[in-house]
Protein backbone atom coordinates (compact mmCIF):
# COMPACT_ATOMS: atom_id res chain seq x y z
CA UNK A 1 0.00 0.00 0.00
CA UNK A 2 2.92 2.48 0.29
CA UNK A 3 4.17 1.99 -3.07
CA UNK A 4 0.56 3.04 -4.21
CA UNK A 5 0.22 6.18 -2.33
CA UNK A 6 4.39 6.47 -3.52
CA UNK A 7 2.83 6.04 -7.08
CA UNK A 8 -0.33 7.95 -6.45
CA UNK A 9 -0.64 10.33 -9.35
CA UNK A 10 1.05 8.26 -11.26
CA UNK A 11 -2.37 6.00 -10.91
CA UNK A 12 -4.36 8.82 -10.88
CA UNK A 13 -3.48 9.79 -14.63
CA UNK A 14 -4.16 6.47 -15.11
CA UNK A 15 -7.53 7.33 -14.23
CA UNK A 16 -7.12 4.23 -11.23
CA UNK A 17 -9.05 4.42 -8.18
CA UNK A 18 -7.48 2.61 -5.34
CA UNK A 19 -9.54 1.36 -2.75
CA UNK A 20 -8.20 -0.92 0.32
CA UNK A 21 -10.34 -3.28 2.22
CA UNK A 22 -9.68 -4.88 5.35
CA UNK A 23 -11.57 -5.91 8.48
CA UNK A 24 -10.16 -3.04 10.57
CA UNK A 25 -13.18 -0.72 11.83
CA UNK A 26 -12.56 2.78 10.37
CA UNK A 27 -10.79 4.43 13.07
CA UNK A 28 -7.94 1.85 12.81
CA UNK A 29 -7.89 2.24 9.18
CA UNK A 30 -7.47 6.28 9.81
CA UNK A 31 -5.05 5.66 12.31
CA UNK A 32 -2.96 3.63 9.46
CA UNK A 33 -3.85 6.34 7.09
CA UNK A 34 -2.84 9.33 8.72
CA UNK A 35 0.30 7.16 9.85
CA UNK A 36 1.45 6.69 6.41
CA UNK A 37 -0.11 9.38 4.55
CA UNK A 38 -2.38 7.61 2.47
CA UNK A 39 -4.96 9.37 0.61
CA UNK A 40 -6.87 6.65 -1.47
CA UNK A 41 -10.16 4.82 0.67
CA UNK A 42 -9.74 2.66 2.90
CA UNK A 43 -12.89 0.20 3.67
CA UNK A 44 -14.13 -1.48 6.90
CA UNK A 45 -15.21 -4.97 6.48
CA UNK A 46 -15.93 -6.18 9.77
CA UNK A 47 -18.50 -8.75 9.12
CA UNK A 48 -16.20 -10.37 6.36
CA UNK A 49 -19.22 -9.87 3.88
CA UNK A 50 -16.95 -8.25 0.96
CA UNK A 51 -14.00 -10.40 1.46
CA UNK A 52 -16.39 -13.65 1.70
CA UNK A 53 -17.27 -12.44 -1.84
CA UNK A 54 -14.36 -12.74 -3.02
CA UNK A 55 -13.47 -16.05 -0.83
CA UNK A 56 -10.35 -14.28 1.01
CA UNK A 57 -11.32 -14.77 4.07
CA UNK A 58 -8.05 -16.25 6.52
CA UNK A 59 -9.79 -18.18 9.38
CA UNK A 60 -8.05 -17.79 12.74
CA UNK A 61 -5.43 -15.87 10.93
CA UNK A 62 -4.52 -13.90 13.99
CA UNK A 63 -5.31 -16.14 16.76
CA UNK A 64 -8.16 -18.45 17.41
CA UNK A 65 -11.45 -16.93 16.52
CA UNK A 66 -9.88 -13.55 14.31
CA UNK A 67 -10.22 -13.84 10.37
CA UNK A 68 -8.97 -11.39 8.26
CA UNK A 69 -8.57 -10.99 4.33
CA UNK A 70 -5.86 -12.54 3.27
CA UNK A 71 -3.55 -9.98 0.53
CA UNK A 72 -4.74 -9.72 -2.94
CA UNK A 73 -5.14 -7.51 -5.75
CA UNK A 74 -7.48 -7.21 -8.44
CA UNK A 75 -7.48 -4.71 -11.22
CA UNK A 76 -11.40 -3.76 -12.44
CA UNK A 77 -12.12 -1.96 -15.41
CA UNK A 78 -15.20 0.35 -16.04
CA UNK A 79 -17.25 -2.17 -17.14
CA UNK A 80 -16.59 -4.15 -13.62
CA UNK A 81 -14.85 -7.09 -15.30
CA UNK A 82 -11.34 -8.16 -13.43
CA UNK A 83 -8.27 -7.59 -15.36
CA UNK A 84 -5.44 -9.02 -13.74
CA UNK A 85 -5.32 -10.26 -10.57
CA UNK A 86 -2.56 -11.08 -7.30
CA UNK A 87 -2.60 -13.76 -4.86
CA UNK A 88 0.55 -13.94 -3.43
CA UNK A 89 1.96 -17.26 -1.60
CA UNK A 90 3.47 -15.16 1.07
CA UNK A 91 2.00 -12.39 2.60
CA UNK A 92 5.28 -10.60 3.66
CA UNK A 93 5.30 -10.51 -0.21
CA UNK A 94 2.72 -7.86 -2.31
CA UNK A 95 2.55 -7.29 -6.17
CA UNK A 96 5.15 -4.85 -7.39
CA UNK A 97 3.86 -1.23 -7.81
CA UNK A 98 5.47 -1.21 -11.37
CA UNK A 99 3.79 -3.81 -12.25
CA UNK A 100 0.52 -2.58 -11.65
CA UNK A 101 0.78 0.50 -12.81
CA UNK A 102 1.92 -0.89 -16.00
CA UNK A 103 -1.55 -3.46 -16.20
CA UNK A 104 -3.50 -0.25 -15.13
CA UNK A 105 -2.27 1.50 -17.35
CA UNK A 106 -3.11 -0.90 -20.15
CA UNK A 107 -6.99 -0.77 -19.72
CA UNK A 108 -8.85 0.15 -22.23
CA UNK B 1 48.64 -15.56 26.03
CA UNK B 2 46.10 -14.16 27.68
CA UNK B 3 43.39 -12.29 26.02
CA UNK B 4 41.28 -10.25 28.52
CA UNK B 5 40.01 -7.33 26.04
CA UNK B 6 36.41 -6.60 25.59
CA UNK B 7 34.48 -9.09 23.06
CA UNK B 8 33.53 -6.51 21.36
CA UNK B 9 32.30 -9.05 18.18
CA UNK B 10 29.66 -11.45 20.12
CA UNK B 11 27.90 -8.40 21.09
CA UNK B 12 27.88 -6.82 17.45
CA UNK B 13 26.82 -10.19 16.23
CA UNK B 14 23.91 -10.39 18.53
CA UNK B 15 22.83 -6.97 18.25
CA UNK B 16 22.82 -6.82 14.04
CA UNK B 17 20.80 -10.37 14.53
CA UNK B 18 18.14 -8.07 16.64
CA UNK B 19 18.54 -5.27 14.52
CA UNK B 20 17.92 -8.29 11.13
CA UNK B 21 14.73 -9.13 13.08
CA UNK B 22 13.11 -6.06 13.97
CA UNK B 23 14.59 -4.48 10.52
CA UNK B 24 10.90 -5.23 8.65
CA UNK B 25 8.79 -4.07 11.94
CA UNK B 26 11.26 -0.99 11.91
CA UNK B 27 11.16 0.41 8.60
CA UNK B 28 8.47 -1.35 6.89
CA UNK B 29 5.38 -2.11 9.24
CA UNK B 30 4.74 -6.44 8.68
CA UNK B 31 2.04 -5.89 6.92
CA UNK B 32 2.35 -3.51 4.69
CA UNK B 33 5.75 -4.26 3.06
CA UNK B 34 7.36 -5.42 -0.51
CA UNK B 35 9.75 -8.34 -0.23
CA UNK B 36 12.43 -6.75 2.62
CA UNK B 37 12.81 -10.04 3.94
CA UNK B 38 16.32 -10.18 1.78
CA UNK B 39 17.51 -7.04 3.37
CA UNK B 40 17.26 -8.84 7.18
CA UNK B 41 18.36 -12.40 5.28
CA UNK B 42 21.74 -9.74 4.27
CA UNK B 43 22.28 -8.57 8.01
CA UNK B 44 21.69 -12.09 9.39
CA UNK B 45 24.65 -13.23 7.00
CA UNK B 46 26.99 -10.03 8.83
CA UNK B 47 25.39 -11.20 12.44
CA UNK B 48 26.66 -14.83 11.74
CA UNK B 49 30.34 -13.14 10.72
CA UNK B 50 30.61 -11.50 13.97
CA UNK B 51 28.99 -14.27 16.08
CA UNK B 52 31.41 -16.64 14.63
CA UNK B 53 34.62 -14.86 15.20
CA UNK B 54 33.29 -13.46 18.73
CA UNK B 55 32.62 -17.12 19.62
CA UNK B 56 35.98 -18.38 18.39
CA UNK B 57 38.07 -15.66 20.36
CA UNK B 58 35.50 -16.48 23.70
CA UNK B 59 36.72 -20.07 23.43
CA UNK B 60 40.33 -19.43 22.11
CA UNK B 61 43.23 -20.10 25.40
CA UNK B 62 43.40 -17.40 27.72
CA UNK B 63 39.65 -16.36 27.98
CA UNK B 64 37.69 -16.34 31.05
CA UNK B 65 34.92 -18.27 31.83
CA UNK B 66 32.77 -16.39 32.19
CA UNK B 67 33.72 -14.69 28.48
CA UNK B 68 32.57 -18.03 27.42
CA UNK B 69 29.26 -18.05 28.91
CA UNK B 70 28.32 -14.96 27.80
CA UNK B 71 29.75 -15.89 24.57
CA UNK B 72 28.15 -19.03 24.06
CA UNK B 73 24.21 -17.19 25.22
CA UNK B 74 24.92 -14.50 22.74
CA UNK B 75 25.02 -17.15 20.28
CA UNK B 76 21.96 -19.22 21.36
CA UNK B 77 19.88 -15.86 20.98
CA UNK B 78 21.18 -14.91 18.25
CA UNK B 79 20.44 -18.30 16.17
CA UNK B 80 17.12 -18.19 17.51
CA UNK B 81 15.96 -14.67 16.31
CA UNK B 82 17.39 -16.16 13.01
CA UNK B 83 15.60 -19.56 13.12
CA UNK B 84 12.10 -17.23 14.39
CA UNK B 85 12.62 -14.85 11.62
CA UNK B 86 12.90 -17.71 9.19
CA UNK B 87 9.81 -19.14 10.54
CA UNK B 88 7.43 -16.03 10.05
CA UNK B 89 8.68 -14.51 6.78
CA UNK B 90 9.32 -18.05 4.71
CA UNK B 91 7.07 -20.43 6.62
CA UNK B 92 4.20 -18.59 8.68
CA UNK B 93 3.67 -16.63 5.80
CA UNK B 94 2.40 -18.91 3.71
CA UNK B 95 -0.12 -20.17 5.69
CA UNK B 96 -3.24 -19.23 3.69
CA UNK B 97 -6.35 -19.96 2.54
CA UNK B 98 -6.44 -21.47 -0.93
CA UNK B 99 -9.02 -18.83 -2.51
CA UNK B 100 -10.19 -21.22 -5.37
CA UNK B 101 -13.80 -19.26 -5.23
CA UNK B 102 -11.83 -16.10 -5.58
CA UNK B 103 -12.73 -14.27 -8.59
CA UNK B 104 -10.41 -14.68 -11.72
CA UNK B 105 -9.37 -12.71 -14.79
CA UNK B 106 -12.41 -12.16 -17.30
CA UNK B 107 -14.89 -12.16 -14.43
CA UNK B 108 -17.35 -10.03 -13.04
CA UNK B 109 -16.08 -8.14 -9.39
CA UNK B 110 -18.77 -8.26 -6.93
CA UNK B 111 -19.89 -5.24 -6.13
CA UNK B 112 -19.47 -3.75 -2.31
CA UNK B 113 -20.84 -0.56 -0.15
CA UNK B 114 -18.73 -0.13 2.52
CA UNK B 115 -17.79 2.51 5.06
CA UNK B 116 -14.54 4.36 4.37
CA UNK B 117 -12.63 6.01 7.52
CA UNK B 118 -14.69 8.94 7.94
CA UNK B 119 -17.95 6.26 7.97
CA UNK B 120 -18.81 7.37 4.50
CA UNK B 121 -20.36 4.43 2.49
CA UNK B 122 -17.80 3.50 -1.20
CA UNK B 123 -19.71 1.62 -3.01
CA UNK B 124 -17.31 -0.13 -5.91
CA UNK B 125 -20.34 0.45 -8.81
CA UNK B 126 -20.64 3.88 -7.66
CA UNK B 127 -16.67 4.43 -8.30
CA UNK B 128 -16.38 2.62 -11.59
CA UNK B 129 -18.73 5.19 -13.03
CA UNK B 130 -16.62 7.91 -12.45
CA UNK B 131 -12.99 6.54 -13.26
CA UNK B 132 -11.61 4.31 -16.12
CA UNK B 133 -10.90 1.37 -13.53
CA UNK B 134 -9.88 0.34 -9.51
CA UNK B 135 -7.23 -1.53 -8.41
CA UNK B 136 -8.72 -2.92 -5.07
CA UNK B 137 -6.44 -4.23 -2.28
CA UNK B 138 -6.99 -6.52 0.55
CA UNK B 139 -4.71 -6.64 2.68
CA UNK B 140 -4.38 -8.08 6.50
CA UNK B 141 -5.01 -5.44 9.05
CA UNK B 142 -3.29 -3.12 11.17
CA UNK B 143 -2.40 -5.06 14.06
Amino acid sequence: MRGIQQNIDKFASAGIQPIAISVDPPETSRELAERHGFTFPILSDPTLETISKYDLVHENAVEEGVSVARPAEFLIDSSGTIRWLNLTENYWLRANPADMLEKARALP
Amino acid sequence: MKDDGFNWQILVGFLLSLLAFSYPLLFSGWSLGSDIRWASVALFVFAAVFVIVGLRRAFASGRGKLSKVIAAVLTLFSAFTLGLFIFLAFIMATWLPKSVGAPQVGQKAADFSLADTSNKQVSLAETLSKQKGVLLVFYRGYW
